[in-house]
């Protein structure tokens, strides 16, 4: 049996010490009603078998690696540095619990206040904690605690905010007395200052965009600070954390809070998770802060130590008196994202952020050149823009498909009224010779 | 342990010091070793409505956090800002410096719904307060 | 020496102009960055040499403990062993590099491993229909609740405002019951540590919307009138909701669907193997009773003619808890373990971790008291009162541990129980382990009559002792800037 040292004799011997004779004894308060349930699974295998087995699923699958992939929209392929891997499959970090016993676990608390240091600093913000769940779960909680500071019953968030996002928080606060309002984009796609103008009132507790947009463009923020400060809500702001090297971060902006997907930071696109909630904020809202936090203090011997900290907010303190719920963060992920940010470094940050403007620039280029297909080339970007196409998007992934390309995301599914349109995303990833190819292959749809 | 002459106790733990309709609140010093290290508390804001007994501010441990009944109705009127760089002072002076708050008691005559010193000591013994 | 006493951050070893990481230098068009959309704060990132960041994290990591390392007795955690073959699989990349908007049709192999797993939990719990989505026990507790809150109100049932939850439960129950907007009742446990009946009866009305159970309990006892306690709520018109962080025991034996539960979670990072990470990530798949499905987040999955598909929009969704699908390398390595021990493997999971727990709380009883003075499941509960009055505490019990060499016990949990200690030595843990972990307690209580200060003052062989949890929550430093600062004044105040 995998896994499990016990072998006849040794089942016998514990038994006996134990002092009954069978396992039964011992589950005696188990009704016999309940036990011996049918169950309709496999056998074990062995490990041969297995890995056969998972061999063969993967190659039912087509990655990023067997074709070309521009596939963005809130998850990204980025290079991720073979450090990080080695760092990520150190056992004793793997296999670690959760640091409640700071002496046997400084290795993970100071990794998570390295994370939480390269956040504030990414982020242009004072405080982090140590990740949500997610980009969208991590949004939500920003919206909680907008609520909960100003006591104001409304979230305003932007239309072009990704998809997902919008959703989770909306199922957050579902049925609560809270409720959420989106306010619009402009036909270039960035959002609609008459539309927030219009909706931002006395009930609005927190202002949430995303800067770049779900539709690639860096958003101008300038006085949006100001007007939402003015009308005593907070400002939260959410994006691809990478860009923050290259462009005015959520601090420069003057925002309250900035959480979004931390993703792209050490972490593969992996169909979806385990990613990275990233959480931020001013040092106003520092007791406000969900989730786990790691802090610098003394030991008994004056010994700079680290441990876990203002843990009374959390679950198992408050109970029901917490404002969120969270137990488990992704402590593993950021310390990927921890590792990934060390690893390159100030310099090397600086280059991936200037490499995504580069490539997806010169991508969108292309695809300009491309009769029948539209981009608006003097919109600001990072690594995606949006791309309006002369045929429906079915038929140009299934051109495409041939050529061992993933051309990008349909927008008709998110926003019924952006038909024959897509999303495009170009990293670091990229070289001259895949963009060429695939403006190529567009071009004979 | 020390319950001062002066004040009214709840059963909360907490006292008050009841001038006109004017109500100082704290925490008793039995409290503030139950709580042990205060490292935080979380200030009442100013114009809040409170009913008797209910929640108006919370003082944190390293190890649970504790919701502070108000003794009496009223509306909170002023709090002690030095808490926020000194939450310790809850420990060392719990009727002196570590007040927590002050209320504008909407009717004063219920202060005879609370008790004395000699009955809150009584509690104490009693063993009902924990 | 073996364990580094270098204690700087990397920001601190950081030199300008070193580097670990080289990019390509060749751009392809001329970008730039409007000024107005710039960034000009300086990021003060820091710039080391390869090999110092490697040392850096290779020596931070020998400064913990792990499963892979020492032996976790901690209660309700179910430190298991993670299987590499977990982390091979894990690792592939033809895992990794899916995107999450790819068609299903591009990634079978990755659905049909969904839709594997989701049938493996349904037969292990015995309910209809499992999401994969939620992240962690806790999400999965509250995507549990919210279908609570969402069965009822579809019934036009508005008035069960209240959540019950027992004295002896885990902090994320009522946290849980709160967010979504109950008022939270505790349910007293009798003297044998299960739920008091007649307490139940007394709360239990129609303004109940569920009972949030954990079974066994964080005890380690089974709720022998399991059965009697869901017909009781289900009377009422209430739901029973399963934490299934005490799944373990129950593998192949008995089944939370069978008891009656309507909805469950399930911990992967705690009965399926996959790694707790420091602090995940973890996973919480929740699964549901028929009349539930209609409520149930989505995306799910199904199987349709020889492939697997997302299933239609469930009616009356709740709607997302989380973006895109779930903690996809977290369910791979779950699913790999299932296939690994199989329907045979489950039965011995749970005797292994039965048997071991009986056999330490016997040798261990007459060194410290148990609370509940019977069989156990897979954990027992320890009360070290008597400890109390030397002075010395449960929490100090488990520091003086971590000096040999084990982490510690959980430690004043539950509530319920004075000054406890729960232990859970999982079915992976061979008895000689056991027998060193036997030995060391029985030093420690010897300690405790002799010289309890030494308990009192542990550990002294760890990289640090006793970090000061008081000052850390009245002056947070969070970030090497906060360090900075509070270095600056410190050294202000000598200079003073």
């Amino acid at each position: 049996m995998p896994y499990i040292p016990l072998t006849g004799p040794e089942k016998r011997g514990l038994l006996r010490e134990i002092g009954v004779s069978s396992l039964d004894d011992l589950i005696r308060a188990i009704p016999s009603a309940l036990r011996g349930p049918e169950m309709s699974l496999p056998e074990g295998m062995s490990e041969p078998e297995v890995q056969r087995l998972v061999r063969d699923l993967g190659a039912l699958n087509t990655s990023g690696l067997d074709f070309l992939s521009f596939l963005g929209a809130g998850s990204y392929d980025h290079f991720i540095p073979s450090a990080v891997q080695e760092v990520i499959s150190r056992q004793e970090f793997s296999t670690a619990y959760t640091p409640y016993q700071p002496e046997a676990s400084q290795g993970t608390l100071q990794a998570i206040f390295e994370y939480q240091s390269l956040m504030a600093e990414l982020t242009g913000l004072a405080a982090s904690n140590a990740s949500h769940y997610d980009g969208a779960t991590s949004l939500a909680e920003a919206a909680l605690v907008a609520l909960r500071h100003t006591e104001r019953p409304k979230i305003l968030i932007a239309r072009s905010v990704h998809p997902h996002h919008r959703e989770v928080i909306r199922t957050y606060l579902a049925e609560s007395t809270c409720r959420v309002e989106e306010f619009g984009f402009t036909a270039g796609g960035g959002f609609d200052r008459q539309s927030l103008a219009a909706k931002l009132d006395a009930d609005t507790a927190g202002v949430i965009f995303q800067t770049p947009n779900f539709f690639g463009i860096v958003e101008d923020l300038a006085g949006i600070a100001d007007q939402v400060h003015a009308n005593k809500s907070l400002l939260i702001l959410s994006g691809h954390p990478a860009s923050f090297a290259l462009f005015r971060s959520p601090g420069e902006w003057g925002a309250d809070i900035a959480a979004g997907e931390g993703q792209p930071l050490g972490m593969p696109v992996s169909f979806g998770g385990p990613y990275l909630g990233y959480f931020v904020t001013t040092q106003a809202l520092l007791r406000r802060m969900p989730g786990r936090i790691a802090g610098a203090t003394e030991d008994a011997d004056g010994k700079r130590a680290f441990c876990l900290t203002l843990q009374a907010r959390e679950q198992h303190i408050r109970r029901e008196r917490a404002g969120s719920n969270i137990c488990s963060n992704q402590a593993l992920c950021a310390l990927a994202a921890c590792a990934y940010m060390t690893f390159l470094g100030r310099q090397g940050m600086r280059e991936v952020a200037e490499l995504n403007l580069d490539r997806a620039t010169y991508l969108r280029e292309k695809i300009a050149g491309i009769k029948g297909f539209e981009v608006a080339v003097s919109q600001p970007i990072f690594n995606e823009f949006v791309v309006k196409s002369p045929v429906p998007f079915a038929q140009i992934e299934k051109k495409l498909a041939a050529e061992r390309i993933f051309p990008g995301v349909a927008l008709e599914t998110y926003y019924p009224e952006l038909r024959n349109r897509f999303l495009v995303c170009a990293t670091e990833t990229k070289t001259r010779e895949d963009i060429d190819r695939f403006a190529e292959a567009l071009a004979k749809c | 342990m020390n319950f001062p002459e002066n004040l009214r106790y709840t059963r909360t733990h907490e006292w008050i010091a009841l001038t006109g309709n004017k109500g100082k609140v704290g925490v008793t010093e039995y409290a503030q070793k139950e709580i042990s290290d205060v490292v935080f508390v979380e200030l009442a804001r100013k114009g809040h409505a409170v009913a008797q007994g209910k929640a108006a501010s919370v003082v944190e441990s390293v190890k649970a956090a504790f919701d502070i009944y108000a003794p009496l109705a009223g509306v909170i009127s002023d709090f002690n800002q030095a808490l926020e760089s000194n939450p310790g002072l809850v420990n060392q002076d719990p009727y002196g410096a570590g007040w927590l708050f002050e209320l504008e008691v909407t009717d004063p005559s219920a202060l005879n719904t609370l008790m004395t010193a000699a009955q809150y000591a009584e509690f104490i013994q009693s063993g009902a307060g924990h | 020496m073996l364990i580094s006493r270098d204690d700087r951050l990397s920001f601190e070893k950081s030199n300008p102009g070193r580097r670990c990481v080289t990019m390509p230098k060749e751009r392809l068009a001329k970008a730039s960055v409007p000024a107005g959309l710039a960034r000009r704060d300086p990021l003060l990132f820091p710039e080391l040499a390869e090999l110092d960041a490697i040392r850096h994290f290779i020596n931070l990591s020998r400064k913990n403990f792990s499963v892979d390392t020492h032996f976790y007795p901690l209660g309700s955690c179910t430190m298991k062993y993670n299987p590499k073959i977990n982390e091979w699989a894990a690792r592939r990349e033809k895992f990794t590099a899916l995107h999450p908007l790819q068609k299903p049709e591009t990634v079978q192999g990755m659905m049909r491993m969904l839709a594997e797993l989701e049938d493996g939990l349904r037969e292990i719990t015995g309910m209809d229909r499992f999401t994969l989505q939620p992240a962690a026990g806790a999400h999965g507790e509250l995507t549990g609740l919210m279908l609570v809150r969402a069965y009822h109100a579809s019934r036009g049932d508005s008035k069960r405002m209240k959540v019950l939850v027992p004295d002896s439960s885990h902090g994320t129950n009522p946290a849980t019951a709160a967010l979504v907007g109950y008022r939270v009742i505790e349910v007293k446990s009798n003297a044998r540590g299960r739920v008091d009946l007649e307490s139940l009866k007394a709360v239990l009305d129609d303004h109940v919307a569920c009972l949030m159970l954990t079974n066994p309990n964080t005890l380690g006892v089974f709720e022998e009138n399991i059965l009697e306690i869901a017909r009781l709520v289900h009377e009422k018109g209430g739901l029973l909701y399963y934490d299934g962080a005490n799944l373990n025991p129950l593998l192949g034996i008995a089944r939370p669907g069978d008891m009656g539960f309507d909805i469950v979670h399930v911990n992967l990072h705690k009965t399926f193997s996959t790694p707790h990470g420091g602090g995940g990530p973890g996973a919480g798949p929740v699964g549901v009773k028929k009349h539930l499905v209609p409520f149930m987040p989505y995306p799910l999955v199904e199987k349709k003619g020889d492939g697997v598909q997302w299933a239609p929009k469930p009616q009356r969704s709740i709607g997302r808890v989380k973006s895109f699908h779930g903690n996809i390398g977290v369910l791979l390595r779950a699913y790999v373990y299932l296939k690994m021990i199989g329907r045979d493997g489950l039965l011995r999971v749970s005797e292994g971790a039965i048997l071991n727990a009986n056999y330490l709380r016997e040798k261990l009883r007459t060194v410290f008291p148990v609370a509940v003075d019977e069989p156990c499941l897979h954990e027992f509960v320890l009360s070290l009162k008597q400890a109390a009055a030397k002075g010395v505490h449960a929490g100090d019990v488990g520091k003086r541990l971590l000096d040999f060499g084990f982490h510690a016990p959980t430690v004043h949990f539950p509530l319920v129980v004075s000054e406890a200690l729960m232990i859970e030595p999982t079915e992976t843990e061979s008895r000689e382990t056991m027998d060193l972990f036997i030995e060391a307690m029985k030093r420690i209580a010897f300690e405790i009559e002799t010289e309890p200060a030494k308990v009192k003052n542990a550990p002294y062989t760890l990289p640090v002792r006793r970090p000061n949890d008081v000052l850390a929550a009245r002056k947070p430093i969070l970030t090497y800037r906060d360090l900075l600062r509070e270095e600056a004044v410190a050294a202000e105040a000598r200079v003073g």
